[in-house]
Parts: structure tokens; C-alpha cells; sequence
């Protein structure tokens, strides 16, 4: 009999070639007859361009062709076509790129950048959301109302807001004006970067036959080859967008980065092959990071702890671009709340443009943002009112059928977001609103945070299965998921092998994806790979057990409705000595006097979301998320009350998953994802000076986590099934980056008595702090 | 002290073959083994010594790879991550979640073969000592952690 491997911890299929050596990212790839691209980047975060002269560098050895704005005159976007491939005109941020060098080598055209010249009118720099809603300040675009847009964002031509996402349930004045309790907290966070360890790459090559080959990065193929095609007029199926392994992307890798670039050039230099590869700075400065925050949030509650209302503005600060923080801005919005069950919403989400690096999606989607502005107004609720915060965070905890900011009715899929809060509670070893005086100096506190994402994604998002088949029997799976690093494809050939009954070593995937032979798939983002390219294998799966048991219906003389198959074999269920095997059939059966019928076994399966729909620019009211992860977060940390320095000692975290496919490989995501949002709370984000300038542009200085930084991490996981999803499986991706701001900072203000509301949570900001003295 | 302008051929013991190059005074040690020699394991990460993708080992012990010139590897003994051959941190990896992209793997391997060779019984302070040196993105470390660990126990019951 088959037993079930679902929930055993097979190791990933591409493991032992990372171990070696062996498996190549973009970078790796060599092409006969390649250029090599470098950059010449803008000194300043706001200029006019005067004059680029570029004939010195022209006359460098080797170089084929400098490229600038002027080159092209379209601009591009992911929602809002704000940008120019490279900057034409005007520089808006720090790191931007006003030159490239093609050359023969990558050190010729290095070399050549050198002697770039660029002659700048330089502006004051618009350096805070705030001063840039400021009815004077300086316009970074202009040209708004130029700019094409799609239909969910709502960019408002003569400011500088890009984008506007409002919700508004029930009657928030009326909440406030019977409250008990009422606590206003404002909270920031400094735009930062994804620091994947791969700089992202991208290589064109223009064929005289027209078809663009794209080699790249990115987490995105399929939005790459339309986005393309749509900005530079390209036929969608002549762009082949090739995907190797990526070197993790947490979402900066998911919109259209280099890839246009690149075509130019190539374009520019009659067709031939071009690599872009970023050098750390230029990924970390030139090419997008993470959003930025400014974050005003109020809460009435009634006097036992009921919230009762929420009044929200979030002023997110895109830096000079929109990319995908114009989307980024409208998720936090319609998550606003934070998993909690809120009947009076009213919020205001603004993607603002600044003139800091820009951003694009990362780990969390807006939810990490959202979500420490709401864990600190809770515990400062908690506070206000003298109950535990566990408890509050319990009263308040949204669950099956509650609807949500948008005012969309959570299914009977949703997350049991309490015992998540109690787990999390115990494992920390619950009294979490105590602290610990350890030694005179030293105080250990405990932190909470809840947290809840949605896949913030088209209406219409999709993912595809194909399934082919081995003389041996064993089967192939090609999907649209690109292997980031989060394990995907082994976890989707675990719900294949448990489909067909065949053992996991009988299950290959294909690595690679690409878009001329992998179906489509919207993207790798959103945590939604395992979910829909899933139901799609399994779909894939079905439509080739089809197939193959009529080819055995037809061998073994027996109708299909009497087959059962089981590790590679067909049987008669009432006969089980008639069978045969799938290395028999998947080719086409072949008779023993050689005729041959029915030919090879191919499966198809599809996915799409259903029921999803846009929200209402005035209200919010609509139904844009198709499923909801919810969990629950803390740590615990060792604070040194004398200098500010702490350790943060243990992070836990309690999620509800829907099914576990893969223990191991889901832990290694949530791990991943704590430690993420553990640097992003206590290190990093980018400094500056009073010019604009980055100052901490390398990662010498740009400090993530390193391996004395890491706490003790636990997890678990609840199981409440997705019905619609993979033998009850859902996303985990992102989830557990969301609650480290709201428990590291809740942790921290505890033990220094202080409010701490601004990332990162540096000694130096606490120390600075506890002098001052605290409202806490 | 060596004087050399241009280009020039220089023999480099990789993976215990001897190997020749031609290069210019400048190139670094990682560009060579990459683009002259084709060993595509050590990685571009940042070029500054900072993340550690690069890490080789020389002589024994580990160097990043992009701080250092191609020229004064010249008489040494590189070792680069395909010059490990099944051994038991590489499995461990792979068993314990040591990696989830990867792209840091190659020198985190390098930097953690080393550490096991030189001091077997590392404790925590040691062992954080030599391998906050390197960079992972995806891990939060945890995985790195176990597989060091598992490899200790297993020497030790040797």
C-alpha cells in the first residue's frame, strides 16, 4: 500500500549541485562573442543633468557603445510608467544610473566609465514623506499626468503622491467618540535594501530573426516578457525570457529590472549579446530596495480591551519612483488593521516619492511595514489599560467569517490566529509583560506580535503544470515557479509523487523556467508557488493518471473504472496478478509484435484565482485577497540598561500553514524569514546625509544579520487545511518577517522603559532614548 | 619585490592541478578563477571583502578570494569548492538545510571545511568568530549552525 509522504522532510532536488559548485546563476553564464556592461551612477540624490560627455570614454579600448537617457525617450513601469530606463534629464536619487559602457570585457568597460563626464544643476533633496506631502515642496515628477498608469493605483499629477489607497468601514468617528481607552502611536522605518546575495543579472541578445533572448535574475519571467513586449513593442512571443537558479530574491527580484536595459543596449550594439550584472553597490543603491515608512496610527477601545475603531495613515516613502511600491502601499491598506477584527476603519495609505533610492516589493509586502506601527499601538494599548498584551492581542483576534478592512468575509479556510498567540505566549514561557532584572546592568524582556498576509496580486493571477514522462516511468514537472531559494519545486514534486503514488526519486522537476516551453505563471512572489503551481501539478497529475489508464484499460482488456495504480504499476483492483507498469504505457504501449498505440502521456493542469476582484477607490470595500496565512511571533532579549546594546535571544514564531508539505524546508523559510525581519528591525536601512547621499552604500557598512547575531529560533506550525489549496497547503514564503518590528520593539521599550518606535533599534537609539526618559 | 606591466602567463595550483593563466597584474584572485579557469564555485557578491561568496582556501586556510590578487596566489595551494569531493559538511549541508539559494554556499562551505580542519571542537565562540565572516541571506543561519554541528558529533564518534 501507498503510504503518505506528504509531511516527510525530503531533502531539495538541486541540493547536491549547490553543494558543489556545479549550478549556475547569471552570472555564471558564458556566451561566445558576450559584452560586458558597467555603470556611471549619479553623485546626487536630485539633479539636473547639464551635458554627459562621453567622447573621452568612447575612444577607451575596447568599448563598443556608451548609453544614456538620451538614448531612449519611453519611459517604463511596473504600474506607473514613471521611469526612464536610465536617467534622461534629471537625476532623483542617490546611486542612479546617468551612463552605461558596453566593451568586449567588463574591465575595459569599467575602465571607460571612468572617463564619463556629467555636469549637474544640483536641487535640494526632498528627504522625508512628510516634507514631500509639504504644499511647497518640490515636485519630483512633473510630468505626472503624462505618465500611464493601470487602473488600481491612483497617482495624484501635481504632488508627489504616487498612489492613494483608502478604506473606510463603519463609522470611525462615532468608535472614537465612545472610547475608553484611545492611543496614537507613530512609528518609522528608513528605506533599505534586499541584500540577495546575488546581485541581479540580466543578458540580451537581439536575433536578426526579431526574438529577443533575455537570461536573467529575475523571480518574475512572465512579467518580464509583457512588460517587455508592452514598453518596447515586441511581439510577447518572441521574447524568451530564460531563468536560471536565482540567488534569492525576496522580492527584489520580481518586477522588470534589468532586462530593458540590457535589450537596449544589446539593441544599441546591433543585436549582440549583453550581460548588465549590478556590482553590490549599484544593487543595493541603483536598483530597488525596500519601502520606507511613516506610519500614524490610532486605536479606540472600549475599557476592557475591545478595539472598538482604527484611524490609519500611512505616508509610505517610495523614494523617486513607483516600481511596485505603489502596490505595496495599497496591500498594507487593505491589511491595515493587523489580524485583528476591527469593525470602524478608517485609513489613508499614500505612496509618497522622495528622492531616496526607490522600492519595489519585499519579503512581507507591506505587511512588515503595517504591521509595527500596529503591534506597538497594541502593546501601548495593552499598557494603557493594564491587561496582558497575549491577551488583548486574543480579545481582538480575527477569525473565520469576521470581515476584513476591505470588507471581505474571511472563509472557514482562515488561520487560528489565538492559539497561535498562545503558543507563542508559552514557548517564550508566558508572563510576557514582565521583565527580568537579570544583574544590575542587564534586563531580559519579552515581546509579542501578531501577524496576518494576503497575497496582494492580480485579479486574474494564474500558474500552469506540465507533466511528461521516462522510459522508466518516472515523470518530469515543468512549472512557471523559479527556484529562489525557497524550495518550491521540491515541494511541489512531493504533492506529484503523492498524486501519482510514485516514489520522489521517480519525480524530476525542471529547474530552469522559461517562457517559450514553461507554462505561465504570473510570478514567484506573494507566496503563492506552492499553492497554485500546486493545484495545477495536481490537476497535471490527474489528466495524466487519465491517459495512462486508458492505455492500461485497453492493454489488460478491463474497463478504467476497475484500475488502481499504485509506485509505477496499473492493476485490475479484482485481479490484482493483471497489471502494468507506467514505463509500459507512458511512451505509447507497444505491442509484442512491435505495432505501437495511443503515443506518450502528457498532463496539463491550470490554475487561476477566482471570485477576486479590485477595491473601491473611495471605500476599499472589495475582495482582492484569495487566501489569508495568519501567525503569531515574539522574542526574547538581553537588554544592557548602561550602554543600550542588547542580544536578542530568542525568536519564536507560531504560524498557521495549512498543510505541511516539507517540515524541514518550511522551517527553513520561517527561520529565514525571522531572521530577515530580525536585521531589518535591529541593523539595517539606509543612512544619510544632508545632501541625500547614501552613507552607508556598501555592505561594510549596510550591516545585515550575521551568524553571531542569530538567536535561538522556534517554530510551529498549525494545520488549519486550505480548502481550496494543495491537499490543504497554503503560502509561508514571506509570513514570518511580518511580527519581528512589533516584538523586538515591544520587547525593547519594555525592558528600557522607553517608547521605541523608530527601526532600526540601534544601542545608540535606545541609549539616546533612556536619557531622554520615557511616556512608557 | 615582482615587477610585471601587462599581460603575463602565471601557473596556479587549483584543486591540485597545476593551471596556467594569462593575467594582468591587477586581477584579483576571484576573476582569474572564474573567467581564466572556469571554476564558476567561488561568487561575485560584493567585491569588498564584505559577504564572503568568494572564499577559497589557500594553503589551508580560507581568504576571500576577491581581496587578494591572482599574482600572489602564484606557488600556493587553492582549493575551491569543486575541489571538495563528497565530503561530509557538503552533505551536511544538504541534510541540514545549511543553504536555500545558495549563492553564498560555495564559500560558506570553504570558510566552514576549514574551520572542522583546524579546530575540530570549535565551541560557539570560536565557531562564531570564524563564521561571521561569511554572509547568508536566506538561513538565519540555523541551518549553517546544525550542519557544523553534526559534522563535529560525527568526527568525534570517528
Amino acid at each position: 500500500m501507498w503510504k503518505t509522504e506528504l509531511g516527510k522532510s525530503f531533502v531539495r532536488k538541486e541540493g547536491k549541485e549547490k553543494v558543489t559548485g556545479q549550478v549556475r546563476y547569471g552570472g555564471d553564464i558564458e556566451i561566445p562573442g558576450l559584452l560586458h556592461a558597467a555603470t556611471k551612477t549619479s553623485p546626487n540624490a536630485f539633479a539636473r543633468i547639464l551635458e554627459i560627455d562621453t567622447s573621452e570614454a568612447e575612444q577607451m579600448p575596447g568599448v563598443k557603445i556608451v548609453f544614456t537617457g538620451q538614448d531612449y525617450d519611453q519611459n517604463v513601469g511596473l504600474y506607473l510608467s514613471d521611469k526612464a530606463i536610465i536617467a534622461r534629464n534629471v537625476v532623483r536619487h542617490y546611486g542612479e544610473i546617468v551612463a552605461v559602457v558596453v566593451a568586449d570585457t567588463y574591465k575595459q568597460a569599467l575602465n571607460a566609465v571612468e572617463k564619463i563626464k556629467v555636469s549637474y544643476d544640483v536641487m535640494t533633496p526632498v528627504m522625508s514623506p512628510s516634507d514631500a506631502l509639504k504644499p511647497d515642496a518640490p515636485l519630483l515628477h512633473e510630468n505626472m499626468e503624462a505618465y500611464s498608469h493601470i487602473a488600481p493605483i491612483h497617482p495624484e499629477p501635481g504632488s508627489n503622491v504616487a498612489n492613494r489607497t483608502k478604506v473606510r468601514k463603519g463609522d470611525v468617528g462615532k468608535a472614537f467618540s465612545k472610547a475608553d481607552h484611545v492611543v496614537d502611536v507613530t512609528v518609522e522605518i528608513p528605506p533599505g535594501d534586499h541584500v540577495a546575495m546575488e546581485p541581479r543579472v540580466a543578458i540580451a541578445e537581439i536575433k536578426k530573426s526579431g526574438y529577443v533572448h533575455i537570461t536573467s535574475s529575475t523571480q518574475a519571467p512572465f512579467v518580464v516578457k509583457n512588460l517587455m513586449s508592452h514598453f518596447f513593442d515586441v511581439d510577447p512571443g518572441k521574447i524568451i525570457v530564460d531563468v536560471p537558479m536565482v540567488g534569492g530574491g525576496f522580492g527584489g527580484k520580481a518586477g522588470l529590472q534589468l532586462e530593458g536595459l540590457a535589450y537596449l543596449l544589446s539593441k544599441k550594439a546591433g543585436g549582440r549579446p549583453v550581460r548588465v550584472v549590478n556590482t553590490r553597490e549599484d544593487d543595493l543603491l541603483a536598483s530597488p530596495g525596500h519601502i520606507g515608512l511613516e506610519s500614524h496610527v490610532k486605536i479606540a477601545a472600549d475599557a476592557k480591551g475591545k478595539i472598538l475603531g482604527m484611524d490609519l495613515v500611512f505616508n509610505f516613502n517610495s523614494g523617486a519612483y513607483a516600481d511596485y511600491a505603489v502596490n505595496v502601499s495599497r496591500a498594507a491598506a487593505i491589511s491595515c488593521t493587523g489580524p485583528y477584527s476591527v469593525e470602524n476603519v478608517k485609513c489613508d495609505s499614500l505612496c509618497v516619492y522622495t528622492n531616496m533610492p526607490f522600492a519595489t516589493a519585499y519579503r512581507g509586502f507591506g505587511h512588515i511595514e503595517m504591521s509595527f506601527g500596529i503591534e506597538r499601538a497594541m502593546d501601548t494599548l495593552a499598557d494603557q489599560i493594564g491587561l496582558d498584551p497575549v491577551e488583548l492581542r486574543k480579545i481582538n483576534a480575527i477569525k473565520a467569517f469576521d470581515t476584513t478592512p476591505v470588507q471581505s468575509v474571511l472563509n472557514a479556510s482562515t488561520g487560528d490566529i489565538e492559539t497561535c498567540f498562545t503558543r507563542v505566549s508559552e514557548m517564550l514561557g508566558g508572563n510576557l509583560g514582565e521583565v527580568e532584572h537579570v544583574d544590575a546592568q542587564h534586563i531580559k524582556a519579552k515581546g509579542i506580535a501578531g501577524l496576518w498576509k494576503a497575497p496582494a496580486m492580480p485579479t486574474n493571477t494564474d500558474a500552469g503544470a506540465i507533466l511528461t514522462f521516462n522510459s522508466d516511468g518516472s515523470c518530469n514537472l515543468n512549472v512557471g515557479v523559479v527556484e529562489i531559494g525557497q524550495g518550491t519545486k521540491t515541494g511541489l514534486a512531493q504533492l506529484v509523487s503523492e498524486r501519482l503514488k510514485l516514489p520522489m526519486e521517480k519525480v524530476h522537476v525542471v529547474m530552469p523556467v522559461n517562457t517559450s516551453t514553461s507554462p505561465s505563471d504570473w510570478a514567484t512572489a506573494a507566496s503563492r508557488g506552492l499553492m497554485m503551481a500546486g493545484v495545477a501539478a495536481l490537476e497535471a497529475c490527474d489528466d495524466a493518471i487519465s491517459q495512462i489508464k486508458t492505455i492500461a484499460a485497453s492493454v489488460l482488456k478491463a474497463p478504467e473504472r476497475d484500475l488502481v495504480y499504485e509506485a509505477g504499476q496499473i492493476f485490475v483492483s479484482d485481479d490484482p496478478t493483471l497489471s502494468v507498469s507506467f514505463a509500459e504505457v507512458v511512451l505509447g504501449y507497444v505491442y509484442p509484435n512491435g505495432n505501437a498505440v495511443y503515443g506518450q502521456v502528457i498532463g496539463k493542469g491550470r490554475y487561476i484565482a477566482k471570485h477576486l476582484t479590485d477595491v473601491d477607490q473611495e471605500t476599499g470595500k472589495g475582495h482582492p485577497d484569495l487566501e489569508w496565512t495568519l501567525g503569531a511571533e515574539g522574542v526574547e532579549v538581553l537588554l544592557n540598561v548602561n550602554t543600550g546594546r542588547y542580544k536578542i535571544t530568542k525568536a519564536v514564531c507560531c504560524m498557521d500553514v495549512g498543510k505541511v508539505v516539507n517540515p524541514e524546508l518550511a522551517r527553513g523559510q520561517v527561520v529565514g524569514g525571522m531572521a530577515m525581519g530580525i536585521g531589518y528591525t535591529i541593523m539595517e536601512g539606509f543612512k544619510f546625509n544632508t545632501r541625500g547621499q547614501v552613507t552607508n552604500g556598501v555592505l561594510r557598512d549596510y550591516k545585515i544579520m550575521r551568524y553571531d547575531d542569530a538567536p535561538e529560533y522556534s517554530v510551529e506550525f498549525l494545520e488549519t487545511p486550505q480548502q481550496d489549496g494543495p491537499y490543504g497547503a497554503r503560502g509561508l514564503g514571506e509570513q514570518s518577517v511580518i511580527g519581528m518590528p512589533g516584538a523586538i520593539s515591544n520587547a525593547l521599550s519594555r525592558a528600557a522603559k522607553v517608547s521605541l518606535n523608530t527601526i532600526p533599534m540601534t544601542p545608540e537609539l535606545i541609549w539616546k532614548q533612556m536619557q531622554k526618559g520615557g511616556t512608557k | 619585490m615582482i615587477q610585471i606591466k601587462g599581460l603575463t602567463q602565471i601557473e596556479l595550483n587549483v584543486n591540485s592541478e597545476v593551471r596556467t593563466a594569462t593575467i594582468s597584474p591587477e586581477d584579483t584572485l576571484l576573476r582569474v578563477i572564474r573567467e581564466s579557469l572556469g571554476l564558476i564555485g567561488p561568487k561575485v557578491g560584493c567585491e569588498n571583502g564584505d559577504c564572503g561568496a568568494c572564499t577559497v582556501l589557500l594553503d589551508g586556510k580560507p581568504v576571500k578570494s576577491c581581496m587578494m590578487l591572482a599574482l600572489d596566489a602564484v606557488g600556493k595551494e587553492i582549493v575551491t569548492v569543486e575541489g571538495l569531493n563528497d565530503t561530509l559538511i557538503q552533505e551536511a549541508f544538504v541534510e541540514y538545510g545549511g543553504f536555500q539559494c545558495g549563492y553564498c554556499t560555495s564559500g560558506f562551505l570553504m570558510n566552514a571545511y576549514a574551520m572542522l580542519d583546524a579546530v575540530p571542537d570549535a565551541d560557539e565562540t570560536v565557531k562564531s568568530e570564524w563564521l561571521s565572516s561569511n554572509l547568508c541571506r536566506c538561513t538565519g543561519y540555523e541551518g549553517i549552525k546544525k550542519a557544523v554541528a553534526f559534522v563535529q558529533k560525527s568526527q568525534k564518534n570517528k
